[in-house]
């Protein structure tokens, strides 16, 4: 069957260019009634400090996204709106409000109850817990609610996620290390898929950025942030819907981690190239320090946005992609979105590799900056 | 940035460090340490392996140019030895030849010695026969002689002609 004599992919791509021109002329006229609606009720509900469910498709679709990107209290795979029910199972709450409070998340009924717990009252808003009274009215100022929010400690999805990968690290890692000795040098089973990945983070991202002297005490972490972050991101990409490589506070503590360690491990030639630069004239030296000591600030805290955005992105836009499907309700259309979000998937699986890789590198960078032997002045540069 | 700072969770923050951290510390000592170890124990066997396998073969070459020099040198040692034994062969038979020359000429010489002594032992008996028969020839001439007077004086005459003649 030939259509035209133009190449399937380019009518493939003309389909998807000419595609948002007839999506959004249809449901348009309607919606804004609808989304209006949805805002007048989403306020009123959060008076009272409940959600209610917005009724419009796009709206619910980009409620749904939001709240996919925020830690989750409990572990939902889905949920029936009609019935209100939710499939999945809730995590520990665990709260530091004059001692620890330990109550399960099943006691906010998804955030839409007061959780009453040792006589203390507590609301879940935004995946926030706030404590309140007994009738669980919130004081908003500027949209955001002035209650007292006790230290959260509990075990959210994203810790849970963490813990399993953590695991799931610990199992693997561990066995390939025993296949080692019982096989005589030669890895055996599971871990040995990731034999070829540890020697590539030694060989091409520890070794030449960090040299060869003294790249081995840095191992341990860049192996594990490696894994960690690799892990991670392709648990972001599975169906149970984690984000914790897409959570600023997971990015943030990784790069603090590697700005503590560039820190401490750095030698006196480091120091010397921040606070007194060679090679300058004494009066760039002194505008130069300040400069230098701002850069070394904004290293870990580029690490920390590269990996946080580029995750919440591709989250982001896979998930509006897969929510399309359901916008159009049309078969060309949604198999068309659908072919979109499997293409999106597997580039997504590439990005999952490739900002392991540049965190990892780049970790290793930092700490090679940090430990660079001083050289001629030329060398510099 | 504030939605960033809004969305910090210290919970969270503290949950991720501690189990972190954890993970790095036991990955360390259960897995990155004896992983790296086994995988550089490896490809230091390798490195050994293929240096030892240079190594016996630079060995097989220099055992083979020193079996061949060993060769050689057996070679000639029994060339050597070859020509040093026909030497004392030669040697040996010529000796043996002066020494027979010499012991066969020794002995000629004593025969000639003894035939000669013997001859002269022989002539001197032959003389001593001679003289002894021509004594007795003599006697009896002269008892011939001496029987008649004529004759008697015959012969004193002759002879005292020729002791006067001498």
């Amino acid at each position: 069957m030939v259509i035209s004599k133009k190449p399937l992919h380019f009518i493939a791509a003309l389909l998807v260019a000419f595609m948002p021109l007839v999506s959004s002329a249809n449901p348009s006229n309607d919606s804004t009634a609808v989304e209006a609606h949805a805002v007048a009720k989403t306020e009123e509900a959060s008076h009272e400090g409940v959600h209610a469910e917005p009724k419009d498709e796009k709206a619910k679709i980009k409620e749904f996204i939001n709240h996919h990107l925020l830690d989750s209290h409990s572990f939902y795979f889905n949920a029936d709106e009609e019935s209100g029910k939710h499939f999945g199972f809730s995590l520990p709450i665990i709260l530091w409000d004059n001692g620890f409070q330990f109550f399960s998340s099943s006691k906010f009924h998804n955030g839409e109850e007061v959780a009453e717990h040792n006589g203390n009252f507590y609301v879940l808003h935004h995946e926030k817990i706030y404590k309140t009274d007994a009738s669980g009215k919130l004081n908003e100022e500027h949209g955001h609610p002035t209650n007292v929010r006790p230290l959260d400690f509990s075990i959210t999805k994203s810790v849970l996620g963490i813990l399993l990968i953590a695991l799931l690290m610990f199992l693997v890692f561990t066995s390939l290390a025993k296949s080692y000795a019982k096989n005589g040098g030669i890895a055996k089973g599971i871990g040995r898929i990731f034999e070829p990945i540890v020697l590539y983070v030694r060989d091409d991202i520890a070794i030449p950025n960090i040299g060869e002297k003294k790249y081995k005490k840095y191992m341990s972490y860049l192996l594990t942030i490696f894994f960690f972050i690799l892990f991670l991101n392709i648990l972001g990409l599975t169906p149970f819907g984690f984000n914790v490589t897409g959570n600023f506070t997971i990015t943030a503590s990784l790069a603090i981690l590697t700005y503590l360690i560039t820190t401490f491990t750095a030698n006196k030639n480091y120091w010397g190239h921040i606070f007194w630069m060679p090679g300058v004239p004494t009066p760039m030296k002194f505008i130069l320090a300040p400069i230098e000591l701002l850069g070394t600030i904004i290293k870990p805290f580029s690490l920390m946005i590269r990996l946080y955005a580029n995750m919440v992105a591709g989250h982001v836009v896979l998930m509006s992609i897969i929510g399309l499907m359901f916008i159009f309700k049309s078969w060309i259309g949604s198999s068309l979105s659908f072919g979109l979000a499997f293409a999106l998937s597997i580039l997504e699986i590439l990005v999952a590799f490739l900002q392991a890789y540049i965190f990892t590198m780049l970790s290793a960078l930092y700490f090679g900056a940090g430990n660079e032997e001083h050289h001629h002045e030329d060398a510099h540069h | 940035m504030e939605k960033l700072i809004n969305d910090f969770s210290f919970g969270l923050f503290i949950w991720q460090v501690v189990i972190f951290v954890g993970l790095i510390l036991l990955l360390k000592k259960f897995a990155w340490k004896p992983i790296l170890d086994a995988v550089n124990e490896r490809e230091e066997g390798i490195k050994n392996a293929l240096l030892s396998a240079e190594n016996a073969k630079k060995e097989m070459q220099n055992l083979k140019s020193d079996n061949e020099k060993l060769l050689a040198e057996a070679r000639a040692e029994r060339d050597a030895l070859m020509k040093e034994a026909r030497e004392i062969k030669d040697k040996m038979i010529n000796d043996a030849k002066v020494e027979a020359q010499a012991t066969g000429e020794k002995m000629i010489e004593q025969a000639k010695a003894a035939i000669t002594s013997e001859k002269n032992a022989a002539m001197a008996e032959l003389k001593n026969q001679v003289s002894s028969l021509s004594l007795e020839i003599a006697e009896k001439v002269l008892r011939d002689e001496l029987s008649n007077k004529e004759a008697q004086t015959k012969l004193v005459e002759k002879m005292l002609g020729d002791a006067k003649l001498n």
